[in-house]
């Protein structure tokens, strides 16, 4: 690996962190479990949510790349969605904010 | 890790859920009928198409050439779904798939992406040091094949048409396809006769 140059620590994005030292002496742990219900769910919600028209896939992603970076590694990896989905329903109208408190 | 929601993340949830539904942008039932969907997706699909290959050389050319026709001709829908791309092994090159921006994956042919499949480790890792990763897995790679990672993307999804073992030869599709687990298809284990 001495021919490739050491990545710099802070990625331009938070998401972007395809080869950073940060998570290399992490283990990659060999979990089988599948989602659990909350994950089932916001996943068939975001799928019926798309295939609906009311978003798309790039803008999940773009909801998701905003998500501040502590909160980024904070959150379960469907809390984040969760956190785009919402974000992507305001911003759109589909949903007020006083209608989720 | 597959760490549980928070409370507070389940009822945020579930007052989304309830606007929505009050102004009738999503039902219960078409919710279910959406999740149930996707319960059903399982990398049995890929793993049929892999034991295909491996038999059928027209098989193998049409699904290399267009993964989606592939996985069409198997009777599943890949409407909306973005396209597949097949990465075929050879003797000399080993294929890995990752997405190192979030989570992308050919869903339609292998089902739910694995927890370990959406880390920040195996994203960020699996670039960088792809043997080191497999060998912790325990499908070490020989030095003398060429280890090609490749990044899924939100527009377009892979799938690896490994080797067929030695020592397979006169089996049957089945048998084939047995051997063909969801980490096969990723690339992060190598197809494994059973002991």
């Amino acid at each position: 690996m001495s021919d490739i140059a050491t990545p710099p620590e802070h990625t331009p994005a938070t998401h972007d962190i395809g080869g950073i030292q940060r998570f290399h002496c992490t283990p990659v742990e060999h979990d089988e479990e599948p989602p659990d219900a909350f994950g089932k769910r916001v996943d068939a919600l975001r799928q019926l949510l798309a295939r609906k028209g009311y978003m798309s896939v790039d803008e999940l992603r773009r909801g998701i790349e905003s998500i501040p970076e502590a909160e980024y590694f904070a959150l379960t990896y469907y809390e984040r969605w969760l956190r785009s989905i919402e974000l992507l329903m305001l911003e759109k109208g589909v949903v007020t904010p006083e209608e989720l408190t | 890790m597959s760490n549980p929601a928070r409370a507070e993340s389940i009822e945020q949830l579930d007052r989304l859920l309830a606007a929505l539904m009050a102004k009738g942008v999503v039902t219960e039932a078409e919710l279910a009928a959406q999740q149930a969907s996707t319960d059903r997706a399982s990398p049995e699909i890929g793993a049929r198409m892999v034991a295909r290959a491996w038999l059928d050389p027209a098989w193998r050319a049409m699904m290399l050439k267009n993964g989606t026709e592939a996985v069409e001709a198997l009777g599943v829908s890949m409407a909306g779904a973005p396209p597949l791309g097949v990465l075929e092994d050879t003797a000399r090159r080993h294929h890995v798939i990752v997405c190192t921006l979030c989570s992308c994956y050919p869903r339609a042919v292998l089902g739910y992406p694995p927890h370990w499949y959406k880390s920040f480790s195996y994203r960020s890792r699996v670039v960088r040091e792809p043997r080191a990763v497999m060998a912790e897995w325990g499908s070490p790679v020989a030095d003398d094949i060429e280890l090609r990672v490749v990044d899924s993307t939100a527009d377009y999804r892979w799938m690896v048409l490994p080797m067929r073992p030695a020592g397979t030869e006169g089996w049957s599709e089945d048998q084939l396809a047995a051997l063909i687990t969801r980490d096969v298809l990723v690339g992060v284990a190598l197809p494994k006769l059973p002991a």
